[in-house]
Order: C-alpha cells, then sequence, then structure tokens
C-alpha cells in the first residue's frame, strides 16, 4: 500500500468498485480500502466465494455483483482488505488500520462509498437476544449458508422484508410470519408517485411475484401491523403485536426486523462534509453535487453512502463520481466527462423512477422513529431508555449533543450508531421542534475504536 | 437459534467454543459460528448484566462482543475464525487485566 | 442590594458565579451564545485537582476542594464526584528531586497536602502500574467528577433560585448608558448595572470592548476516552516528566489528556484532531501501563479553551470601570476551581473585596 495515492476509495460495495474499476482504466493510480475482507460490500457480501447454489437461491439482482467484481477485478484498481478507514479529514489525509498498525495515506481525491445501514428503530425488547436485524440474516445466509433452523419471524417495513421471506422460503426455512409495520394510510398517500414507479416496473412485477410465491406457500401476511414488541425471560420467546384492533402473540425465538436503510455517514462527517437532512428518506445525507462533489474539496460520495437509491444507482454514481475525479485530476475534459456520463444519468434517473414511491409508501411512522414507549432502551450500549431522554429534554438539555453529554447516549462503543437517529427524533418529539433543527450527533474520531498499541503505532511511520 | 444448510460441507477447523470443542466451516465468522452452534448470547452488559447477543452482523453494533483468544471486546461478526481459536461469551466489561509482577 | 448582574458566558464560571450572586439575593442574567457549557466546561476531563498548582492558585484550591467535597449541599447533586487521590509518579533521581523541590515549596507556604511517597507505598497504591517507578508526589484528596453534570448542577441550581439565561444568544457589542450596561445581542438589547465577563475562550472580545485587552490564546487541547473497563487504577495518574495524565472514571472508562494541541480554526470554532501528538499520549500510557495496549479508543476531541501567557486566569475588577469584572483564562485547569470562583466573585462584586487572596489574578498583570 503506498502512502499517496492520486484517488482513494473507501468502500468495497458497488459503487467503490464500479468507480475504482472506471478511473483505473485511465491509468489513475487508485487503491480500494475494504474494511471487509471480501468485496462487494453488504450487497453483494461474499459475492465472489458464494457457492452457486446458493447463489441462485439469492436471486437474480445479487448475481449482478459478480459482473462487478470481475470488472473491478481486471481493472488496475489495487485492493485492500481487512483496511479499517478510522479518519478522513478536510486535509484528504485518511487513516487507515490494517495488520494492527495504523497509518496515514494522502490522496489528491476521496470516494468515500461507504455505504448504508439498517436504519435501527428502537422498540420493546429489541435488545433482548434473537432479536437481530434483517441484514443480519442476509449476511449470515450469504457469507455462510447459515438460516434459522427454529422458524423465524420478520417485521418491519421494506422491500428487504420481502425479499429476505422469498429467499428463505426458498431455503426451506420456516418463515412464521411477516408483519408490516408500515401504516395502511401510506397506500394512499404514496399513490400519486404510482405511476412514475411504474417507469420501473421490473422492480413493481418483483415484488408482487414475491408476494404471490408467499401467499402460495401459505406464510401469513399481516399489513397495519402496531405495538411490535419482542418479549421473553432475557431472551426472545414471543412477538407480540397489533394488528386489525386485536393484540396478538407469535412464539418465537427469532424475530429480524428490517426498518429501510440509511447512509452511513461517519466518515463524511470526519471529513467535515456538510449534511442534509432529507425528509422523503427520513435520514441525514451527505451534500453533493450531480457527480457527488460533497462540501469539502476533493472528496466526493457514490452509492448509498450518499443518499439511498440502491444498488444499480451506486454502480452509476460510482461511474459518475470516476468520470469526475478524472476530470479533476486533468485525465479527461469536461465535455468527455460529460458525454461518457450521458448514459450513466439515464440508467440512474430510470433506475430511480422507483424511489419516490418506495419512500412514501415505506415511510416509517412517527411512533417508531421517535420511540413512543418510555421503558424502551434507544442506546443499546449505554442502556438509556426514551424515557430517560424526554426527561434529559425537560430538564433543558434541548438538542441532541446535550442530551448525549448528559444521558451518555452515542457514547458507548458503537459510537451512536444504533442510537443517534432515534435519540434526535425523541429530542425533536419533545422540544417541539423538527429533526432538521436537531442536527446529528458531533461525531468524533476515531470513526471506529483503536487500541491504544494501534494509535501508538502510527509514531514509527513518517507523518 | 441457526443452523448451517446441509448442502454446505467444506473445510472445517476445530476451536473452542465456551469451553466446547466445536468443527466451525472455514472462513466464517465467530458470531456465525456462535449463532450456528446453539449459543443463544454471546456477551452481558456492562451497565446491567443483561445477556445480548449479535444484531447487526456487519460491525455497526457492537453487540457481538467476545473474548476470543483471551483478549476481549472484539468483534466476533469481524473475525473469521481459525483453527484452535478459543471464544467466550464477555461478561460485562471482561475479565480483570493483567499486571505486572 | 439588589443589583441586577449581566454575566457573559453560561459555562462553569458563568454558573458559579450567577449562583452565588443568586444566592445573596441578586437579580442575575447569564448570556449563552451557543449552549450551557458547549465549550470547555463541558468537555474537560473532569479532574478535581489540587495537586501541582501555581502558588497563587493555591489558597482558592484549597477552598475549592473542600467544597468538592460537599459539592452536593451546594448543588443539590454529587456531580458524581470521587476522590481516590492523584499522584505523580517519578521514573529516575531526577523525577524524584524535582518532586522533593516541589513538596519543600508547598510546605514553605504552610500547605501540607502534597506528599512524597516511597516505591512500596505506590506499588500498594496502584498495583497496576508499570515497572520502573520509584517513588511520586501525592495529593491524597484530589479526584475527579463529570464536567456536563457538574455545568447542569451549577445551571439548574442557579436558575431554581431565579437566574435567568439566555442560551444561543450572541452578545454583539457592550455599551454604557447612564451607569447602566447595555448588551446589543441576538436576543435584543439586555441591560444591567453590574457586568461580569466569563466568556471563556471568546473573553478578550470583551475585554477589549471594555479598552482592556489582554493577551488571551485560545487553544484546544485533545482528550481521548476508551471502552469501559474492568476497575484497575484509583488515583488519577500523571508523571514528573512525561505527559502521562489519565484517569479511570466512575463508568470504567479511561480519560487520556497530556496537554496536546490539536488543530483549531478559531473563526469556525472547528477543531482537527492532530493524531501525530496523539500518539504521543497513547504511547505514554502504554509504556506505564503495558496492560492497556489492547484498550480502545471511543473517540476523540478537543475543547476550546483561553489560555493566559503565565497560566493562571484572570479574576479581577475591570481596570477601566467599576461595575465590570473579569472571571477568565483558566488554560485548562479551571474545573476544579470553579465553586469558589463563584464565592471569590461574588465577594467581590457585593463586598468590594475577596476572602481570598486573588491579586495575582488582576487584568491589569500584563501592562
Amino acid at each position: 500500500m503506498k502512502a499517496h495515492y492520486q484517488l482513494l476509495i473507501i468502500g468495497g460495495g458497488p459503487a467503490g468498485l464500479s468507480a475504482a474499476a472506471m478511473a483505473s482504466a485511465e491509468g489513475v493510480s487508485c487503491a480500494v480500502l475494504d474494511e471487509q475482507p471480501t468485496l462487494g460490500g453488504q450487497i453483494y457480501r461474499s459475492i465472489e466465494s458464494i457457492p452457486e447454489q446458493r447463489a441462485q437461491q439469492l436471486g437474480s439482482e445479487y448475481l449482478r455483483g459478480k459482473k462487478i467484481a470481475e470488472a473491478f477485478r481486471n481493472s488496475k484498481a489495487e485492493y485492500y482488505p481487512n483496511t479499517k478507514v478510522w479518519s478522513v479529514n478536510k486535509g484528504r489525509e485518511v487513516g487507515v488500520l490494517q495488520d494492527n498498525n495504523t497509518r496515514i495515506l494522502t490522496a489528491d481525491q476521496i470516494i468515500i462509498a461507504s455505504g448504508a445501514l439498517e436504519r435501527p428503530v428502537p422498540f420493546p425488547g429489541w435488545t433482548l437476544p434473537g432479536v437481530m436485524q434483517a441484514g443480519a440474516g442476509q449476511i449470515l445466509y450469504k457469507s455462510a449458508g447459515i438460516v434459522p433452523d427454529n422458524g423465524v419471524v420478520l417485521a418491519g417495513s421494506g422491500p428487504l422484508l420481502l425479499l429476505l421471506a422469498w429467499q428463505y422460503l426458498h431455503a426451506g426455512v420456516e418463515v412464521k410470519a411477516l408483519l408490516d409495520v408500515t401504516p395502511l394510510g401510506n397506500h394512499i398517500t404514496a399513490l400519486p408517485k404510482f405511476p412514475r414507479a411504474l417507469l420501473a416496473h421490473h422492480y413493481l412485477t418483483k415484488g408482487i411475484a414475491y408476494q404471490i410465491d408467499l401467499k402460495r406457500a401459505g406464510i401469513p401476511m399481516l399489513f397495519g401491523v402496531s405495538e411490535l414488541r419482542a418479549e421473553g425471560k432475557e431472551l426472545c420467546q414471543r412477538v407480540c403485536f397489533k394488528h386489525s384492533g386485536k393484540q396478538k402473540t407469535i412464539e418465537s425465538e427469532l424475530l429480524l426486523t428490517h426498518f429501510g436503510v440509511i447512509p452511513h455517514i461517519w466518515l463524511t462527517q470526519s471529513a467535515d462534509c456538510k449534511h442534509q437532512w432529507d425528509d422523503s428518506q427520513q435520514c441525514w445525507r451527505p451534500e453533493h453535487d450531480e457527480w457527488g462533489n460533497t462540501t469539502s474539496e476533493g472528496i466526493l460520495v457514490a452509492g448509498d453512502g450518499a443518499g439511498i437509491n440502491g444498488a444499480r444507482s451506486a454502480e452509476y454514481a460510482g461511474r459518475l463520481a470516476g468520470l469526475e475525479v478524472l476530470n479533476s485530476l486533468g485525465v479527461i475534459n469536461q465535455v468527455e466527462r460529460d458525454s461518457r456520463a450521458v448514459k450513466y444519468r439515464k440508467w440512474m434517473k430510470d433506475d430511480n423512477h422507483i424511489r419516490p414511491f418506495l419512500e412514501k409508501y415505506f415511510q416509517i411512522p412517527k411512533e417508531l422513529l421517535a420511540t413512543a414507549n418510555n421503558e424502551t432502551i434507544v442506546c443499546r450500549c449505554e442502556e438509556v431508555t426514551a424515557g430517560e431522554i424526554r426527561q434529559a429534554v425537560r430538564d433543558g438539555h434541548d438538542n441532541t449533543n446535550q442530551v448525549k453529554f448528559f444521558t451518555r447516549c452515542g457514547m458507548g462503543a458503537c459510537q451512536g450508531r444504533q442510537c443517534s437517529n432515534a435519540v434526535a427524533h425523541i429530542v425533536a418529539d419533545e422540544s417541539g421542534k423538527t429533526v432538521k433543527d436537531m442536527g446529528h450527533f458531533r461525531g468524533r474520531p476515531p470513526v471506529s475504536p483503536l487500541t491504544l498499541e494501534q494509535l501508538a503505532s502510527l509514531k514509527k511511520e513518517e507523518i | 437459534m441457526f443452523k448451517q444448510l446441509a448442502s454446505e460441507q467444506i473445510d472445517t477447523v476445530d476451536i473452542i467454543l465456551n469451553g466446547q470443542h466445536v468443527q466451525i466451516p472455514r472462513g466464517i465468522s465467530v458470531a456465525a459460528a456462535a449463532l450456528s452452534n446453539q449459543q443463544r448470547y454471546t456477551r452481558t452488559t456492562p451497565v446491567s448484566a443483561s445477556k445480548r447477543a449479535p444484531f447487526c452482523m456487519m460491525g455497526v453494533c457492537y453487540e457481538c462482543l467476545m473474548i476470543i483468544d483471551g483478549k476481549a471486546n472484539q468483534r466476533a461478526c469481524a473475525t473469521l475464525v481459525e483453527e484452535g481459536m478459543t471464544i467466550e461469551n464477555q461478561l460485562g466489561v471482561g475479565p480483570a487485566l493483567e499486571v505486572e509482577q | 442590594m439588589n443589583s441586577d448582574v449581566l454575566i457573559i458566558g453560561g459555562g462553569l464560571m458563568g454558573s458559579s458565579i450567577a449562583l452565588q450572586l443568586a444566592m445573596r439575593g441578586c437579580q442575575c442574567t447569564v448570556i449563552e451564545k451557543a449552549s450551557p457549557g458547549r465549550h470547555s466546561s463541558g468537555v474537560s476531563a473532569g479532574g478535581l485537582r489540587l495537586l501541582n498548582r501555581d502558588p497563587a492558585e493555591i489558597p482558592l484550591s484549597v477552598e475549592a476542594s473542600k467544597m468538592w467535597r460537599d459539592i452536593e449541599s451546594l448543588l443539590d447533586s454529587d456531580c458524581d464526584a470521587r476522590f481516590p487521590g492523584q499522584i505523580r509518579v517519578a521514573e529516575n533521581k531526577a523525577d524524584m528531586d524535582k518532586l522533593e523541590q516541589r513538596a519543600a515549596m508547598v510546605r514553605s507556604l504552610g500547605y501540607q497536602h502534597e506528599e512524597m511517597i516511597a516505591k512500596k507505598e505506590l506499588y500498594q497504591l496502584v498495583p497496576a502500574l508499570g515497572k520502573g517507578c520509584i517513588g511520586a508526589l501525592i495529593n491524597r484528596t484530589d479526584g475527579y467528577a463529570r464536567p456536563y453534570h457538574a455545568v447542569t448542577a451549577f445551571r439548574r441550581k442557579a436558575e431554581s433560585l431565579g437566574v435567568k439565561y439566555y442560551s444561543s444568544t450572541e452578545v454583539y457589542n457592550i455599551e454604557k448608558e447612564a451607569d447602566v450596561w447595555s448588551l446589543k445581542t441576538s436576543a435584543g438589547i439586555i441591560n444591567g448595572s453590574i457586568l461580569v465577563n466569563c466568556a471563556g475562550a471568546w473573553a478578550n472580545k470583551f475585554a477589549t470592548l471594555l479598552d482592556e485587552p489582554v493577551p488571551l490564546t485560545p487553544k484546544a487541547l485533545m482528550l481521548m476516552v476508551t471502552e469501559r473497563l474492568p476497575h484497575f487504577v484509583d488515583p488519577v495518574m500523571g508523571a514528573a516528566s512525561r505527559k502521562l495524565s489519565f484517569k479511570q472514571m466512575q463508568n470504567g472508562s479511561l480519560i487520556i489528556g497530556g496537554a496536546l494541541v490539536a488543530k483549531l480554526d478559531f473563526e469556525k470554532e472547528k477543531t482537527d484532531i492532530n493524531w501525530s501528538q496523539l500518539v504521543e499520549s497513547a504511547d505514554t500510557v502504554v509504556s506505564f501501563f503495558p496492560q492497556l495496549k489492547d484498550v480502545r479508543i471511543l473517540r476523540a476531541w478537543a475543547g476550546i479553551e483561553g489560555f493566559m501567557p503565565d497560566n493562571i486566569p484572570v479574576l479581577s475588577q475591570s481596570s477601566t470601570d467599576e461595575n465590570a469584572y473579569h472571571a477568565f483564562g483558566f488554560s485548562a485547569h479551571g474545573f476544579q476551581l470553579s465553586p469558589v470562583i463563584g464565592k471569590v466573585m461574588s465577594q467581590l462584586i457585593l463586598d468590594g473585596q475577596s476572602e481570598l487572596p486573588i491579586a495575582p489574578f488582576a487584568i491589569n498583570r500584563f501592562n
């Protein structure tokens, strides 16, 4: 790994890999830094090593990753797995951790393609062993062929839930129920976006096909579910909820939940990029132009880390960012950049026709975002409840960072990844302000924890 | 809670998981190994000694902290199993720190 | 006496002074440009340190130390204060000599709180300490508390006594109209009879408006905090000749300091961690406590603080107007002093003089 690259790409998913293939094709010195042991990001996890049979079971969208991986491997871009970026600053100095040693690399241009994470939504019992995120189920399946052995309940709102149910069905897993918490009213409010969604109808037909399969297999799918909670003595033993006006229970030791995905903004925060609250996607994302340039010079974003647009758009966005970098480095001129960009922009536009509808349809209701039940733990690491957060606001700590200082929300090992959104919503709710006003947790480096020895190893390098 | 699909049989490694010798397919994470070998929880919290188990499997929740080869606070989902590895549930903040004699 | 007091700055000092004045019946208004404790007050290392103070500060710090031990009766909150002591370890004879000289100097001033201890007692007190230390200087009654909780406790007690707080309110200008201070702020004009400048790193702006600029330098010192650990050390740790500074907090995490400077853009209030400096801190901790090498840092930060060239604060009446006062420039060691600063300044304002000696802190000492 060199000390300096023309282009450093952080993240080994579709956006990062596509950007790398694009840029390195023109001779730019380029490296992808991937914290995972193998490439593909989350969506194409284990794409290079997965046994054929399992890959087929995952569906055609997953298989698309193989082409992306191949194109990357055929390019001259360098790939560094197990390489964790713990700091990116405005000066484009990148702190990396590899083999227990830290180094600082520099780059002329950086593309942050660190993707998304599941939107963490606290609900009663969500910290019980046996309650996991749906993405976790996918990762276990993709990377290790591991599936639930005693049945599973899936709950939440979003296309991933349907996909996972279908994948499990075809793997012979007992899906006890799919509980959709999407408010029934969303069917109406999303209707105006539907016509545009038809332009990306392959998404819709796929969704319908999955539903038909699940229905045929007799898997209960309940809609308009509310008051979701997991219960049990120390471990998850049952899932309780309200449906059609009645309280219901399903015995299950495993509950996988999904409430959409949100951009992972810890690196763009570290790089001092400006962020904006996206009302439609209900998340914070870095401000960027149509090429991915953020407000920090020479630092771009691409993929779901820039805003949730899905895997295909991530590929196209990666290419666009790659083209922009080539232009910024003087390798191609603007005319060439713009003309080569045309097709990617078109494909991205076509792909994104589905978004307004999906975002409106799968809007997460306020009771879930601003955790309604006060006994529910919001900060998992420090075990701070929604009630304690509300009390802190009443005591005069009226923004997320003050609440953090007082309650220790966000001061645990996950550095606020699992609680910052919920804290922002609760504080906004309690203080009568909007989440936009709240601001994100002031992220503090290192972006991921470093041991004292790892930090000390920086000394041995020329800094 | 989980199991390995039967069709997936490959190269395995021998590890000690919470005191038991088990064979685990090479290349999977410690968290995956624990979840597919009857472990219902993998740590207890420092604040309230509550039981927790892996949650996100992608390295962003820090729930899967276990003691791996004697080192506490290791993310089990981000560590691949290796021959002879010892894996234990982490209780609270883990064992007392060593003292030089 | 019922005077209207305007206090610029809602950190520890502003709130401590407001509290003491309110306890003596004054009507106080605190004007804070961000949120109370937003800057150094809320993000310090929380050290309650009497050990190794500048001689000018010792009388104040001794009194502050007593106040902290009974802080609950003042603030209705114990701020989670603990008092396991603080030590500075010696690694060699030169260190021991240096520490002994210090101990002797403090005794010569009439104070007994700084003691030398030998190797045996050192390792009894800190069994986890790595080999190679031969003794230490100790103050057995030092400790630490939680800074933001202290800020909150001061504020809430002050509010309960009628102190009014303006948050997110910047003071643009100070004017005087017929013996009344008129502050032009982002929330409109606020008037009062007495003005107190507790604006921390921004205090020179107001000192300058009062025609008495001071050589105050804003700097940001870096701190790191680790994950929670099993309890292994009681006293706060320092070293005679190396930049060792850490304490294990109530919840088991370590706060590591070391007086290392971050990059600071004061205009934008943006700090940038200087990793090459932080490396020193990490390295030093591990060299004294090798078993900490695998302990993980969860975050590093730097709060914006005001430093005076002689490293002691400005505590005095204004030299240009008898109805203005200053309490700023605590140079990264104000937390422990905060309760007594309120007392001292309220005495200065209401009685014309403080019971404790504050002559060395005069604003005009730089002329």
